[in-house]
Parts: structure tokens; sequence; C-alpha cells
């Protein structure tokens, strides 16, 4: 029986979908088996993040509506066969994914994974309450910056009265990731610290994830980052997240690079 | 960043540049309704249809959209019963250059 983690935030560009795909990644390269679901019905991007878009043939709507089959519908990643993905409708509008053929999906998801990551639309509508419905489990995803935090704490409030689980009067297990969080910046005052934000939210931190070109990078040849380059920063981060996520207790730091002389020189003639 | 990347120009960027320029190429065709290879996938599920009792649970559809060609690649698993010759059979189609 899969647990199913939703990742979500409220803003859109705070990196739910970067942090799916490393999420989903590194709980496969931990041996468990995983399926990403792309909620974001229309504006699909979990496939290109991922490096499958070419290969997509059938969609959650799909499934959902019973054109296809599951299975039919799941891309299995190249890299690491524990890992799938059914991709979100690029044409369809979310209209079309009806409460009971999402329940459905996710039944039989929850029969064949470990673990199932559902990506959310940005927004408090129906694709992102959609995506959180059947949760037991919320990431919520803020950057260090006022109108993040802000929406975080309206889907902290959605979190906690629109999923089955709040609807069953349980309380939903939810854990933040700070993401594009810069030390330096925050030491010098221009930056919402880490207990700024965690104070304001009060749900546990799950990680915290620096600024790193290494994102950019794992987005760009469509490979989740603790595949592309495991050792960087931000992977380092994602792997200790899914670490705790299974119960490990793992002491909570913010991972960096190691800087050459060159880069150190390069950075500082750059800032 | 290694000094060895320093010198790797070429970076991520370009992979990306052409991942997109791929991929949106095929989503402007398909936006007028007709995305060749989807009917295509269509079509010929109906024609093995026809023919014989397909179980849709036996049918592998993979696809993978490329520059100049597309390749489409559909396993059916025929039961015992639709093939007068004994054993399960498989049939395969097609490699198509996307228009």
């Amino acid at each position: 029986m899969a647990k199913i983690l939703v990742v979500t935030s409220g803003k859109g560009g705070v990196g739910k979908t970067t942090t799916t795909a490393a999420l989903g990644a590194a709980l496969a390269q931990a041996g468990k088996s995983v399926a990403v679901v792309d909620f974001d019905v229309g504006l699909r991007n979990l496939d290109l993040v991922m490096g499958a878009e070419r290969r997509v043939v059938y969609d959650l709507i799909n499934v959902v509506n019973g054109d296809a089959k599951l299975n039919q519908a799941l891309i299995r990643d190249k890299r690491l066969d524990k890992l799938h993905l059914l991709p979100a409708s690029q044409t369809r509008d979310k209209d079309a994914l009806t409460d009971e053929g999402v329940a459905r999906v996710m039944d039989e998801l929850r029969e064949k994974f470990d673990w199932v990551i559902c990506d959310s639309p940005a927004g408090i509508e129906r694709g992102a309450t959609l995506a959180m419905r059947h949760a037991d489990v919320a990431v919520v995803v803020t950057n260090p910056e006022v109108s993040s935090v802000r929406d975080s704490d309206r889907i902290i409030g959605l979190l906690d009265s629109k999923t089955l689980k709040a609807e069953r009067g349980e309380t939903m297990d939810k854990h933040l990731i700070l993401t594009r969080y810069d030390p330096a910046r925050a030491d010098r005052g221009d930056m919402l610290k880490i207990e700024d934000v965690l104070e304001i939210l009060s749900i546990p931190l799950l990680a915290i994830i620096p600024e790193s070109m290494e994102v950019l990078r794992a987005s760009n040849v469509g490979c989740p980052v603790t595949l592309n380059n495991p050792l960087c920063a931000p992977a380092r981060a994602y792997t200790d997240a899914v670490r705790r996520l299974n119960g490990d207790a793992v002491p909570m730091s913010v991972p960096t690079d190691k800087k050459s002389f060159l880069d150190k020189l390069f950075t500082r003639r750059a800032a | 960043m290694s000094l060895l990347n320093m010198f790797n120009r070429r970076g991520s960027a370009p992979v990306a540049r052409d991942r997109l320029q791929l991929i949106l190429a095929h989503e402007r065709a398909g936006v007028g309704g007709s995305d060749l290879v989807m009917v295509l996938r269509e079509e010929i599920l109906a024609v093995i249809a026809k023919h014989v009792e397909v179980n849709s649970d036996k049918v592998q559809i993979r696809l993978d959209r490329g520059q100049d060609m597309s390749t489409l690649d559909i396993d059916i698993e025929l039961p015992l019963t639709a093939v007068t010759k004994a054993g399960p059979a498989k049939v395969k189609a097609a490699k198509l250059a996307a228009a």
C-alpha cells in the first residue's frame, strides 16, 4: 500500500515540479517503487523536467475517463526502473477530471506502488484541491519570499479542511521544504531566515534546498536533480528529505557545494 | 562547478533549447486536432480489433517523438483463441516518418 504525498505551494514557480521529480527519483534510488503524477492539466511540465516528454502517449485524463488503462499510461523512467510518470493532459481543461475518476485512479496507484507523489498545480482551485484530496502526507514548497509564505499559509489551511483526511477528522501530516535559500543573503538580513518562515507557518521542516545552478542545469537536460548530479548541494538536500520521510533521523543542514578558487573569484565579481 | 565544467562552454542550455524546439513543434502540430501519430494509433487499433478480440490490458503502446521521425510501437498480445497457429503472437506496427 502506497503512501500518497502531495507537493503543493499555492504560488507558482517556487519549485513544486522540481521537488516532485527530485523526491520521486530519490525514493526510487532508495529502492522504493514510485509513481509521480502531474495534476497540472493544460500546463503539464513534469514530463519535461523528467525528460519523458517525447514518450507521452496517454495521460491522467485518459485514465480517469477509462480511455486507457493505468499501466498503459504510466511511463517508466529510462534511468530508474522503479520510477514511473503519469503525465497530465496538455489539451483538455481540468474540469475533465471527475472526483470519482480521480479516486479510482488513486486507489489503483495505491495498490501498485510504495509511494505516489502528486504534483499540484499552482493556485487554490480545483486542480490543486484534487491533487491534495487523497494525500496522506503533504510537502509544502516555499521560497523565502513574502508572497510565497503567505500563499503557503493559505494552502496549509486547505490541507486542514479540504482533504479526505481532514474530513475524516484526522490531521494531515504536513512538511515544509524551503527552496532557493541563500544562507549568505539571510545572514546579511536580506532574506527571510529559516526560523522566520518556520515560526510563521508552524509546520515541521523537511529540507532546505539551497539556491543552486544545478537545479536549472538538471531541468535543462530533463533529469531529476538527485539523478543528474547526486553529490551537488540540492541533490543532497532532497536525498536527506527522503530519508526523513522514510523515518530516519537525519540532522538538518543547508548543504553547500565546495567552490574552487576560480569559482569564488567569479561569483564575487558577479555579485 | 569544477574547473572542467568551466571549459565545457556548451553547458546544458543548448540541450534545453533543442528539447523545447522539438516538443513545441509536435505540440503546435497537434493543436489543429490531428496529431498524426495519435490518429494512427486509434486507427491501427481499430483495424486489429475488427479481426480479433483484443484485450486492452494486453496492448502496450510506446511512442518516441523525434526531429524528423517519430516511432510508434504498438505491442498487441493476441490470445491463443484469436490465432490459428499455436501460441500467442505479437503484432508490431509501425515506423513512421512524421509529416
